[in-house]
């Protein structure tokens, strides 16, 4: 699984951090979201499905593999 | 397992879309219909009265799917088409033009439409809720005119920041004495209104529209309550919106404030809603809900198609809401009652940089945000736990290290 973060399109809402906190964090300025891992392991793959689907702002993109 | 074949949703936009893409995602490989009265494949509504007003995006970056990910639902898209009826006992939805489609199970998901107010018909008035609206409104603000904005909710308050951005001259106009007051309570919602006033708009709140004056069916400006007369060239009616459910009248669903449903967001056997059209009980709050947020259309879409295909859950969120005006992003997890109490958890009110509880019947049911993201993050677990407001205090001494 590949996945890429759009910056500009994100609303720091900090969904992503809850539903996969190994995956995504929050820049301390403004809170928008940074990936930590863009090809994360396997166990964390439905997290990240989650973090995907519910973030408002659609700015998190997958490439299932 | 529920043994639906035949799923129907109306309407297209972030509710109805995000039910169709998570039956699928879940495996139902049933029939899909997705009916949408809007021209325009399904969009998204928060950038239209923040980038797309301030053209700073265009329209196509905030298509919810690509052509593609709607070709791969394998769903029927009756786009530009209307819902006019519903009969529950026959399973079938009426569609304008006279056909009909029958369900198994149905998904009601029509949003709300902007109430108005006498003189919207007026050419110089405009609403707020569409893709057409914000372009239209984007191209009148674009020849400099003098701008009222009647209604200080957040649509309100947004379009009003983004026409200062405009650098257009800027009223504000609210009977409430604060802007954003049934959101946020007085003290927040004062916050608000000082921060109009520092970049350039004249808020007048504590005052309503008496009435629109106009020359020849084009408006000129407004009347208000207390007698003053505003010239405005422009004026915008962001005075909250209604449930879309006038398809609805007919059907012997319960439309008190919207389709009412219990626990699970189902309204009556077979029939479910979600987004802003859905009243449903939230266990967590033990209260009746219907909210018109963004994440909340996402998650409880989510939830109800878990329930369409058997799943039986009660629906019970802690609901997400944010805000943009200017340099200033206000977010907010849980539920603000008018008489809650409220204590800073972080920060100050007056820096704009802080997070603030609200406490309910000695619970934490609020926390609100302003430019503090990753703070109010952590804080979201008062709410989830429900903390007793008497912890508070302890938590100040904890978020004070921060
Ligand atoms: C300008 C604007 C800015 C916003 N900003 C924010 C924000 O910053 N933060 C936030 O949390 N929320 C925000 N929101 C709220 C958020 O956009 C809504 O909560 C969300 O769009 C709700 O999605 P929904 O699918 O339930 O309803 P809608 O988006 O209203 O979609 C309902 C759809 O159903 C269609 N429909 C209605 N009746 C029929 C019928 N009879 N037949 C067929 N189709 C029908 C409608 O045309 C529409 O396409 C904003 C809303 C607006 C309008
Ligand atoms: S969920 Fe989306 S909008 Fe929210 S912080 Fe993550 S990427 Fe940004």
């Amino acid at each position: 699984m590949r996945v890429t973060l759009h910056q500009d399109k994100c609303v720091a809402s900090g969904q992503c951090v809850l539903a996969a906190q190994e995956v995504f964090d929050q820049r301390d300025e403004d809170g928008v979201a940074v990936l930590l891992d863009d090809s994360p392991p396997a166990g964390a793959h439905d997290d990240v499905r989650h973090a995907a689907a519910v973030c408002p702002a659609l700015a998190i993109t997958l490439a299932e593999s | 397992m529920n043994t639906t074949r035949d799923v129907v949703i109306v309407g297209a936009s972030v509710a109805g879309l995000t039910t169709a893409v998570t039956l699928r995602t879940l495996g139902y490989d049933g029939r899909l219909t997705l009916i949408g009265d809007e021209p325009h494949t399904p969009y998204d509504r928060p950038p239209l009265s923040k980038q797309i007003l301030a053209g700073t995006w265009e329209p196509d970056r905030i298509r919810l799917r690509t052509d593609e990910e709607l070709a791969a639902l394998d769903a029927e898209l009756l786009f530009g088409r209307s819902a006019t009826g519903l009969d529950v006992a026959a399973g079938r939805v009426l569609l304008d033009g006279g056909d009909s489609v029958p369900y198994g199970s149905l998904v009601i998901a029509t949003g709300v439409n902007p109430c108005r107010l006498p003189g919207v018909e007026l050419a110089g008035v405009h609403l707020l809720r569409t893709l057409d609206d914000a372009l239209a409104l984007r191209a009148a603000m674009l020849r400099g005119p003098r701008v009222a904005v009647v209604g200080a909710g957040f649509l309100g308050a947004e379009a009003a920041a983004a026409a200062r951005g405009m650098g257009l001259e800027v009223t504000l106009i609210d009977p409430r004495p604060v802007p954003m007051r049934r959101q946020f309570g007085d003290r927040v919602g004062a916050l608000v209104g000082e921060l109009h006033q520092d970049h350039g708009v004249s808020v007048r709140c504590g005052t309503g529209v008496n009435q629109f004056l106009e020359t020849d069916g084009r408006v000129t400006g407004l009347e208000l309550t207390d007698g003053v007369k505003l010239d405005a060239d422009l004026v915008v009616v962001a005075v909250g919106a209604a449930p879309a459910t006038g398809w609805l009248r007919e059907s012997g669903l319960l439309l008190t404030n919207g389709v009412e449903c219990d626990a699970t967001c189902r309204a009556a056997p077979g029939v479910y809603a979600a987004g802003d059209v859905a009243s449903w009980h939230n266990s967590h709050f033990d209260a009746p809900m219907r909210l018109e947020h963004r994440l909340n259309a996402t998650e409880q879409a989510q939830a109800v198609a878990r329930n369409v295909l058997g799943a039986e859950l009660p629906f019970a969120p802690v609901p997400y809401f944010w805000t943009d005006q200017y340099d200033a992003r206000i977010q907010a997890y849980g539920i603000f009652p008018a008489d809650a109490d409220l204590a800073v958890l972080h920060g100050e009110l007056d820096s704009r940089r802080f997070v603030a509880a609200y406490g309910h019947r000695g619970r934490v049911v609020g926390v609100l945000g302003w430019n503090c993201p990753r703070e109010l993050r952590t804080l979201r677990r008062l709410v989830v736990e429900r903390a007793p407001w008497s912890s508070i205090g302890a938590q100040e001494c904890l978020t004070a290290a921060w």
